[in-house]
């Protein structure tokens, strides 16, 4: 029974940041992760991570963007702190190795990002996510006496003592089945998060949830579950994200007409608008017609110099060319929004706590909330480092306090037995996993998505509870100990349930329009009734509602517009 | 929608069988991915079919894998491409990528008996299959020939130069990561951390965002043919990790690094130039590139290089400088012992390597390689006549002198227009 004092679930951003910094207080850390580290999701963050560390610019500044950005749903101290710590987190990471991009200087160089009133993007060329997690890994491989790495182990359930402490988790060793319990002081989640629970979406295969819903399922709250972001460039079908670095080089998003239709949506931010704005700008174009015949508008990043193309937008040149068979240098490229970010998440605090003594939360696992509403461009690289640290430090100072409590090995010994279940199901006895992955997919980006009403909203929720059902038998192929990838995908098709089954829930509660979710019968923000965040609690018949407060500092809210 | 077979080189480990073929059908946009068939095969058919796979976009590294026989990521070969160049295999050779590739034993030669085949040829050659057998079966007049309107299944495999684990699967920690770590990765400054960040050339961050976009993947050393010869030979990945850090000018340990790469006898003069690493990467990180500047650093620190290649890459350079074309017997003494015409200071080693090669210039005259014996004399060989021309290439390349670096230029672009920097003002105001 391995154990740590701080055990950290997930390595991406987050959760290696949080590792190091846990390390860094001179605890034992152990940190998981279902794929090999380096597969992370937080690679496919392209654009950058933003900063106020230009002597013109101001943490002030920033936090009132990020709180703009959010329609003011988020969390006005958290903004606050993770503004004002990211300089120097930057320059961390830069002297970690980070090979950002320099100015003629050879200091740090900038671009521009969506919703931001300056140049504040610290990037690496158009891999900004992937160069900082493979310098993080290094560092987890330079101190690997401190910090245990478990690569390939999947969790698939949270342990709580007697007081209802977090204190383990119930973990399969991928490569060869074997199944363990984990003891720890402090555990902290950072697996990221729900994107396939929609079909098409940017997120990878391994983005289903995880932490959230062992989270909810161990009784911690969760809060802003009904905001999903849709990214305003995907790629059509494949869902493949194209960076807003793109338009912030200078990109323009064109209708089928040629015309650059921001212009009619945000006449001054144009193309560099919040997400939420820009994606329903283009599916208002896309839905009355002004769209190509694919159900896509057109970037065109031919207006952006070429040199600069090949130097900051290599990644997207690849993309182009070897997923869609375009070559933006000389041609627009077909996009439309996609599912991209999950706002909500494990409700916690500014030190990543939850609402479970010794369980933590942070990156977009989390809702802190610092993205409320709808999350900034190059703000999420920010989030998973600033809370991945606070939490990493917050949880081993719990450890250096606490002892070890008591486990009981009963959650091993019902986890293994839902094992033994999935397994003994016949061949035919119900639908293939893959089956109700799909129409959980289709179903939740068909209702509820960029533009959303109840009936909806009650559809999609009403499905979701019959794939609950179909669920439970729902029988797979292998039934081996080794990479049994499709026992995975099982437990896996669980989590993903029961994030969606929240978030239409959520949904369906706020009768407004606020950020991400926009309610066609219920179009106008309302602060009188719905300046509040959603929290969730899992009970046996479902989420149960609760409200708590929005912290507001010094930026009342206002009427966004870009 | 198309339809596509796709023939998957199998292993249960569990099954107690050895490794065999399988063909699945799937039906699929030819734009679509390799890795996207093997999806769908494995979520309608079979799911004990394994695969790792993450952001189906070739950012993650997870689908490393075989294509006909070449190393890359599922993700990003499109299945179409991948059914021409199988078709176009089986035209040119008369046999399947399958019957030409490893056999099909190699990880569990006891267990070759075992073999389970689907389609009828394999079941002609269960347990046989060899490279030999694949030729052997070129000869065959059936295969010749084969029926143009058949097309030829798409043969995946799991990734080379690794143990499999299951399927496609393959234990990348024994022998990846275990190299990567080999070569210290992680940066090594000197000293306390500036206030704000290191200034450094903005050229030099640029120059090492290329091995930085490296996703870890494998292609390359699965593709590695020193490493087949060799199963210690550091790699393509860990030695282009290497260069990360070599060529970042806030790492401090520049000289100690090459040192331990050039004197591992399985390090930087271990690559034969085979160019098959850079085929094979899906990034663009070129890892060979990686290897040639980790030597020429090498060279520049003073390091001796037991191939002598950066003093015949320096003499190669010197030679047409001074005459405009190439004196191979100028060649091989410059190379071994540095200098030039009259100034000749050959030490020990270039004395013993020259006396060693006479056999290989006696052999060259037999064959016919070496055509006159004079040339064979320095200094005979005849200087091109017009040289301005030569000069002036010299004159411009030492003007300009920078790495033409195709990461960072991509294709020759049409260039007249404002640089990064500048585009970056215009989006500060």
């Amino acid at each position: 029974m391995p154990s740590h004092d701080v055990l950290v679930i997930g390595a991406g951003l987050a959760g290696q940041r949080a590792a190091l910094a846990a390390a860094e207080e001179g605890v034992s850390v152990g940190i998981i992760s279902k794929v090999h580290p380096v597969r992370s999701h937080s690679n496919a963050a392209q654009g950058g991570i933003n900063a106020a560390l230009n002597p013109g610019d101001s943490w002030e500044s920033h936090a009132f963007d990020t709180i703009k950005g959010s329609d003011y749903l988020s969390d006005q101290d958290a903004v606050e702190i993770m503004t004002r710590e990211a300089p120097e987190e930057i320059l961390h990471l830069e002297h970690l190795g980070v090979t950002f991009h320099r100015n003629e200087e050879g200091k740090l160089g900038t671009r521009a990002f969506g919703g931001a009133s300056a140049a504040r993007t610290y990037y690496v060329a158009d891999i900004t996510g992937q160069a900082i997690m493979h310098v993080l890994y290094e560092q987890l491989m330079k101190y690997s006496e401190q910090i245990a790495r478990y690569e390939e182990w999947f969790c698939s359930s949270l342990a709580l003592d007697e007081n209802g402490e977090c204190c383990g988790v119930v973990t399969r060793n991928v490569a060869d089945g074997q199944m363990e319990l984990f003891t720890a002081k402090s555990v902290i989640l950072c697996t990221g998060g729900n994107g396939q629970v929609w079909r098409p979406t940017t997120n990878a295969l391994i983005c289903t949830g995880d932490g959230i819903a062992m989270a909810y399922r161990a009784g911690a709250k969760l809060m802003d579950m009904e905001m999903i972001q849709y990214h305003p460039t995907t790629l059509a079908g494949k869902g493949f994200l194209i960076t807003e670095g793109a338009r912030g080089e200078g990109a323009h998003l064109l209708n089928a007409n040629g015309e650059r239709f921001m212009e009619k949506y945000a006449p001054n931010k144009m193309e560099l608008a919040s997400r939420d704005v820009v994606s329903r700008a283009e599916q208002t174009e896309i839905n009355e017609g002004r769209g190509f015949p694919d159900g896509t508008v057109a970037l065109d990043i031919t207006v952006v110099p070429k040199k600069r193309v090949h130097e900051a937008l290599r990644e997207i040149v690849l993309v182009g060319r070897d997923f869609a068979g375009v070559d933006i240098t000389r041609e627009p490229i077909h996009i439309k929004p996609g599912n991209h970010y999950t706002m909500g998440g494990v409700k916690t605090d500014v030190d990543g706590r939850t609402d479970i003594p010794g369980l933590y939360a942070a990156g977009e696992a989390a809702c802190v909330s610092v993205h409320g509403g709808n999350r900034l461009g190059a703000n999420s690289l920010l989030d998973t480092l600033i809370f991945g640290k606070r939490s990493g430090r917050d949880a081993a100072a719990r450890a250096k306090r606490n002892d070890y409590s008591r486990t009981s090995k009963q959650v091993l010994e019902d986890e293994e037995a839902l094992v033994a279940d999935l397994m003994s199901r016949e061949k035919g006895s119900g639908r293939r996993i893959s089956e109700i992955k799909l129409e959980l997919g289709q179903t939740m980006d068909g209702k509820v998505a960029v533009f959303r009403d109840e009936a909806g909203i009650q559809e999609a929720l009403e499905i979701v509870k019959r794939l609950k059902e179909e669920a439970k038998t729902a029988y797979i192929d292998d039934h081996g100990s080794v990479f049994n990838q499709d026992l995975i995908a099982a437990i896996e098709l669980g989590y993903m349930l029961d994030n969606a089954e929240c978030t239409c829930v959520a949904a369906l509660e706020r009768k407004e329009s606020r950020g991400a979710q926009y309610r066609t019968d219920y179009p106008e923000r309302n602060d009188t009734d719905w300046l509040k965040h959603i929290d969730l609690e899992r009970t046996d018949d479902g989420p149960e509602l609760s409200y708590s407060e929005v912290t507001i500092t010094q930026w009342e809210p206002q009427e966004r517009t870009y | 929608m198309a339809e596509y077979k796709i023939k998957v080189r199998r292993f249960q480990p569990e099954s107690g069988e050895g490794p065999y073929w399988e063909q699945f059908d799937v039906d699929l946009d030819p734009s679509l991915s390799v890795l996207d068939g093997l999806l769908q095969a494995k979520d309608k058919e079979d799911g004990s079919l394994a695969v790792r796979c993450s952001c189906r976009a070739a950012i993650c590294g997870s689908c490393g894998m075989k294509i006909n026989g070449q190393s890359g990521l599922g993700c990003k070969t499109q299945i179409g491409e991948a059914q021409e160049q199988a078709n176009k295999m089986k035209a040119a050779t008369g046999v399947t990528a399958a019957e030409a590739s490893s056999p099909i034993g190699a990880q569990a030669p006891e267990a070759q008996d075992a073999v389970r085949a689907t389609g009828q040829e394999e079941a002609e050659q269960s347990g046989s299959r060899t490279r030999e057998a694949g030729r052997e079966i070129s000869g065959d007049d059936e295969r010749v020939r084969p029926e143009a309107e058949e097309a030829a299944p798409i043969i995946i495999e799991p990734m080379g130069n690794m143990p499999v684990i299951k399927d496609l699967i393959t234990d990348m920690e024994s022998t990846h990561w275990t190299k990567i770590r080999r070569v210290t990765p992680w940066l090594l400054p000197h000293g306390e951390a500036p206030e704000r960040e290191y200034v450094v050339e903005p050229e030099s961050m640029i120059d090492i965002t290329q091995s930085m976009a490296c996703i870890q993947c494998g292609a390359c050393v699965s593709s590695c043919l020193s490493m087949e010869a060799d199963p210690d030979f550091i790699g393509p990945a860990a030695l282009a990790k290497a260069y990360r850090f070599v060529g970042d000018p806030r790492d401090a340990e520049t000289a100690e690094r090459l040192h331990d790469l050039a004197e591992d006898p399985h390090g930087i003069y271990d690559c034969t130039h085979c160019f098959s690493c850079i085929d094979a990467c899906p990034k663009g990180v070129a890892p060979m590139d990686q290897i040639m500047r980790l030597r020429r650093k090498a060279g520049e620190e003073g390091i001796e290089d037991p191939n002598s290649g950066h003093d015949h890459e320096i003499a190669f350079v010197k030679i047409i400088e001074k005459k405009g074309t190439l004196d191979e017997s100028l060649l091989l003494q410059e190379s071994f012992a540095p200098g030039f015409k009259g100034k000749l200071k050959p030490n020990r080693r270039a004395i013993r390597e020259m006396i060693g090669s006479i056999p290989i210039a006696i052999r060259g005259i037999k064959t016919g390689k070496m055509r006159s014996l004079r040339k064979l004399i320095p200094g005979v060989h005849h200087k091109l006549p017009d040289q301005d021309d030569v000069k002036a290439i010299y004159r411009h390349a030492e003007e300009h002198n920078e790495e033409l670096n195709l990461y960072i230029r991509g294709e020759e672009s049409d260039d007249a227009q404002p640089d990064g920097a500048a585009a970056e003002e215009v989006t500060n105001g």
